[in-house]
């Protein structure tokens, strides 16, 4: 954790009293710890995205291309007929400010323009100026703004403190969404050459090598085998992997993470001990080797292009249907754009589990299932034994990523399988989870280390909340389903909450699966069981 | 400040129709040229932005899922918060639309000592909006009664219903007691607080002001001015049946309150009021949870520069068969063999 961030005790202190100077000074000091760095131009150019420089968002001068207004008023005017979302929000607005205190950035830090109502305002402001009639005529009086290039960069620094998390569109009246509000003005702002790095260069690893992280597939392979070593040398047994398996019945798409990183790879584990136990016919693959999709936090075209490769690769190989991983953002692109996008999947089946037989009729379409509703369906019709005792060094409560609980509505089926395999489980309060999850503060690309004070007063309800459940109930383990979770949480507990560790649902299920055969004294982690218990009642 | 705007510009309308009635007598210009100038405006500008937004494409199916999906059949969907089908979908816009269910949702949030952080219920918002909007219907739809005769059974029942209590002569109608309170409060929880405050633009006050006009016109009228009713019902039976006619007595305290009234039908598709019209279009609560069920169709969907595996396996063919991986086309091995 970097020296100078403050104390926890200073950042707690949130002042929620607004400033006396009016918001629609677009004024803002790039203080360090709360933005990102410029994207690298070498990257912006193999992606083929216009205006390529080197971009300092301190320093003063953008060297924007001379004509950015005409582009970027002529983009506003483009997304506002092909977005009926970004239209009707613009303009239905009433300013009632139940939005205010849902946002983590705001409750984090206190300043006004982190309430998601005056995010969308800073766009707004201009869109009443310039394509609004009243606007035209008052200008200020009717809450109008010139776009100015001050006004840009204050759409970079706010809409880059924006993690897309939709919580503030479940308190909406109007179900305003401001993800889709910073959508829009992260794809404007692209559109003069103005991005972060954080989110264009895994943007170009993906598109180049098919993962975020750049790993080539020989390094994807080794992964792979690692891990099929490490769990030999946990259970006893060498489960296979197969990669780039033509014939397989399912492809198996993960976020990079899984494979890369800590505490990811417990989950990643658990995965394949799982797919093992109950004999799937799966494939991963090198060129689909990224479940998550950074186009998402960049532009729809973006997404477009980099989720391409799983329908393409699903189609190489000739599987039946696609099992996806843990993962949040992954799965929002997955579940509510892939088949519109990258479409009609006729050449899939219907996924069906080979194990149970249950047919996942709310994929039938897309023909992709996600990981908890297949394994949930294991569970539920008794395929895999289970062993919870071998959790009990854990007591667990979980964290909704918000795109699988807002954006898909995968809500009980993790917790059906965490009460399943852990006897310790703990919610935390109802208004920090479900549906009113708060984000982890890092989400939609800004999980960078520079952006460090931002990510811990954003993720600072969230720590708040497990804060609750270890003192009340002594929990110990974060658990959720997303690999940016999985990422940024660490980090977030090592400030808020030392206390506590970040796993996977994966993990949960890995160490409780009972498998034939094994020889296992130790969680995924190489942590003994509390041994004696367990063997007292065998 | 951004009140005091507002305010000023109710003062000056209030000043035109008070110049316009009270000294010039123009009579037949506010009785009956405005009102019919403020409803076409209305109509039309009303029409026009709906197809506006109608116009806009809805290219990706992106609702905001506030409860359990559809999938196993051992865990239970809630159908009204994340919708599977096209009743759940009604039943979700129709708690939203009648009851404000996210308002009803509302918490406030406050930092306790040690770094906490606490939710409280806050249903001030949901309660005070509810009063305000449902008051406001009915004395709408009681309005009526100036515009039909005889006058329909449930307009006559939805008054007596309202004047229930029978307090005062004539009997105060609940209602409109309640849209002045239920606009006060409005106004009052603007101003009071703070980060409320600090996002109003003249905007949102102005229609409060607006509001509070028509109301308190609409009251001193009933209990205080005691407007002769059989005028007004004169005038507005005239409008209705485009046969204008403009009674004597109808009071300069009447001009005021169809002026104002005038102003908010001819503000109302210019402004933030169009809410009335956009919440039933927002894509992220009026689409159903059936994203992986049924294709969504976007009509500007193009083809896009990607990476295909051809040019993937290209780039990467030699560390692919290093690493005993399957190749698609192994013609790189050709020159090896050669050797």
């Amino acid at each position: 954790m970097s020296d100078d961030l403050a104390k926890k005790e200073e950042l707690a202190k949130i002042d929620f009293k607004p400033p006396k100077k009016d918001w629609t000074d677009p004024t803002i000091e790039f203080r360090k710890g709360s933005f990102n760095y410029g994207s690298n131009p070498k990257n912006v150019e193999y992606l083929d995205l216009p205006y390529a420089r080197e971009f300092d968002p301190r320093k003063e001068d953008w060297n924007l291309p001379d004509n950015w207004k005409e582009i970027i008023l002529e983009g506003m005017r483009d997304r506002l007929m092909k977005y009926r979302s970004f239209r009707v929000f613009m303009d239905i607005c009433v300013r009632c400010g139940a939005c205010a205190d849902k946002c983590h950035f705001f409750l984090g830090s206190g300043d006004p323009k982190n309430m998601p109502v005056l995010r969308a305002e800073l766009l707004r402001s201009v869109y009443r100026r310039d394509f609004s009639t009243a606007g035209k005529i008052l200008g200020k009086l009717a809450g109008g703004r010139e776009l100015t290039p001050q006004v840009l960069k204050e759409w970079f620094y706010y809409f880059y403190q924006c993690t897309e998390c939709r919580r503030c569109s479940v308190f909406c009246p109007y179900c305003i969404d401001t993800a889709e509000i910073t959508m829009m003005a992260r794809e404007l702002l692209h559109l003069v050459g103005i991005g972060i790095d954080w989110i264009t260069t895994p943007a170009a690893n993906c598109f180049r090598t098919g993962n975020h992280l750049g790993i080539q597939p020989h390094g994807f392979k080794d992964s792979v085998d690692f891990a099929v070593d490490d769990l030999a040398d946990l259970t006893g047994i060498r489960v296979e992997a197969p990669v780039n398996k033509k014939g397989a019945e399912i492809l198996f798409v993960v976020p990079s993470a899984d494979y890369f990183a800590d505490p990811h790879y417990y989950g990643f584990l658990g995965y394949m001990a799982l797919f093992h136990e109950i004999g799937l016919d799966y494939t991963f693959s090198t060129y689909a080797s990224e479940g998550g999709n950074f186009g998402l936090f960049h532009s729809s075209e973006m997404m477009k292009r980099l989720n391409a490769k799983i329908y393409a690769e699903a189609r190489r190989l000739g599987v039946k249907w696609i099992i996806g991983g843990e993962c949040g953002h992954m799965w929002r692109v997955l579940h509510q754009y892939m088949d519109t996008m990258n479409g009609p999947a006729d050449f899939l089946e219907e996924p069906i589990s080979p194990i149970t037989g249950t047919k996942f009729e709310n994929a039938k379409c897309t023909k992709m299932v996600h990981i908890c509703e297949f394994t949930a369906d294991l569970i539920h019709n008794n395929k895999i034994k289970l062993d919870p005792r071998r959790n009990d060094h854990w007591t667990v409560t979980f964290h909704d990523s918000c795109n699988t609980s807002r954006a898909m509505g995968l809500i009980e089926e993790p917790r059906y399988i965490l009460r399943q395999t852990c006897n310790k489980f703990h919610e935390m309060p109802e208004n920090t989870i479900k549906e009113q999850t708060f984000c982890c503060g890092s989400g939609s690309g800004l999980g960078t280390d520079e952006n460090l004070e931002m990510r811990m007063r954003g993720g600072f309800p969230r720590a708040s909340a497990v804060k609750y459940v270890h003192d009340k109930h002594g929990v110990n383990l974060l658990t959720c389903i997303c690999a940016i979770d999985k990422a940024t949480l660490t980090p977030l507990m090592e400030y808020w909450v030392p206390e506590v560790q970040v796993g996977a649902v994966h993990e949960m299920v890995g160490n409780a699966l009972v498998m034939e055969g094994e020889t296992r004294t130790t969680d995924l982690r190489s942590q003994p069981y509390e041994r004696e218990e367990v063997e007292r009642d065998d | 400040m951004n009140a005091l705007y507002a305010f000023i510009t109710v003062v000056i309308l209030y000043l035109v129709v008070y110049l316009g009635v009270g000294r010039m007598g123009l009579e037949t210009f506010f009785g009956v040229v405005i009102p019919y100038a403020a409803i076409v405006l209305f109509l039309l500008g009303f029409v026009f932005r709906i197809f506006g937004w109608a116009r806009s494409t809805v290219p990706f199916r992106i609702p905001t899922t506030s409860g359990q999906q559809k999938s196993l059949s051992f865990i239970k969907n809630n159908n009204l918060e994340s919708p599977h089908n096209t009743v759940g979908v009604i039943g979700r816009m129709a708690l939203e639309i009648l009851f404000f269910r996210s308002l009803f949702r509302n918490t406030k949030a406050e930092v306790k000592d040690n770094e906490r952080l606490v939710y409280g219920p806050d249903k001030w918002l949901w309660a005070g909006a509810l009063v305000f909007h449902w008051s406001f219907l009915v004395v709408f739809v009681r309005h009526y009664r100036f515009f039909a005769e005889p006058v329909p059974g449930f307009i006559l029942g939805l008054q007596s219903l309202d004047g229930i209590f029978q307090i005062g002569v004539p009997v105060v109608y609940l209602t409109g007691a309640a849209l002045l309170a239920g606009v006060t409060f409005l106004f009052l929880r603007r101003v009071v607080i703070p980060q409320v405050r600090y996002i109003s633009l003249p905007a949102d006050y102005f229609p409060l002001f607006v509001i509070m006009m028509i109301a308190g016109s609409g009251l001193l009228m009933r209990h205080f001015y005691k407007v002769d009713i059989v005028n007004v019902k004169e005038l507005a039976m005239g409008l209705v049946s485009f046969a204008p006619s403009v009674p004597e007595g109808l009071g300069f305290i009447f001009y005021v309150h169809l002026f104002f009234v005038s102003v908010l039908f001819a503000y109302f598709p210019f402004s933030k009021l169009m809410h009335l019209g956009g919440v039933f279009l927002s894509p992220t609560r009026n689409l159903a949870n059936t994203n992986r069920v049924k294709r969504h169709i976007n009509p500007w969907n193009y083809d896009v520069k990607t990476h295909t595996y051809e040019e993937y396996e290209d780039e990467f063919r030699d560390v692919m068969r290093e690493a005993g991986l399957p190749l698609d086309k192994e013609e790189s091995v050709l020159p090896l063999e050669k050797e």
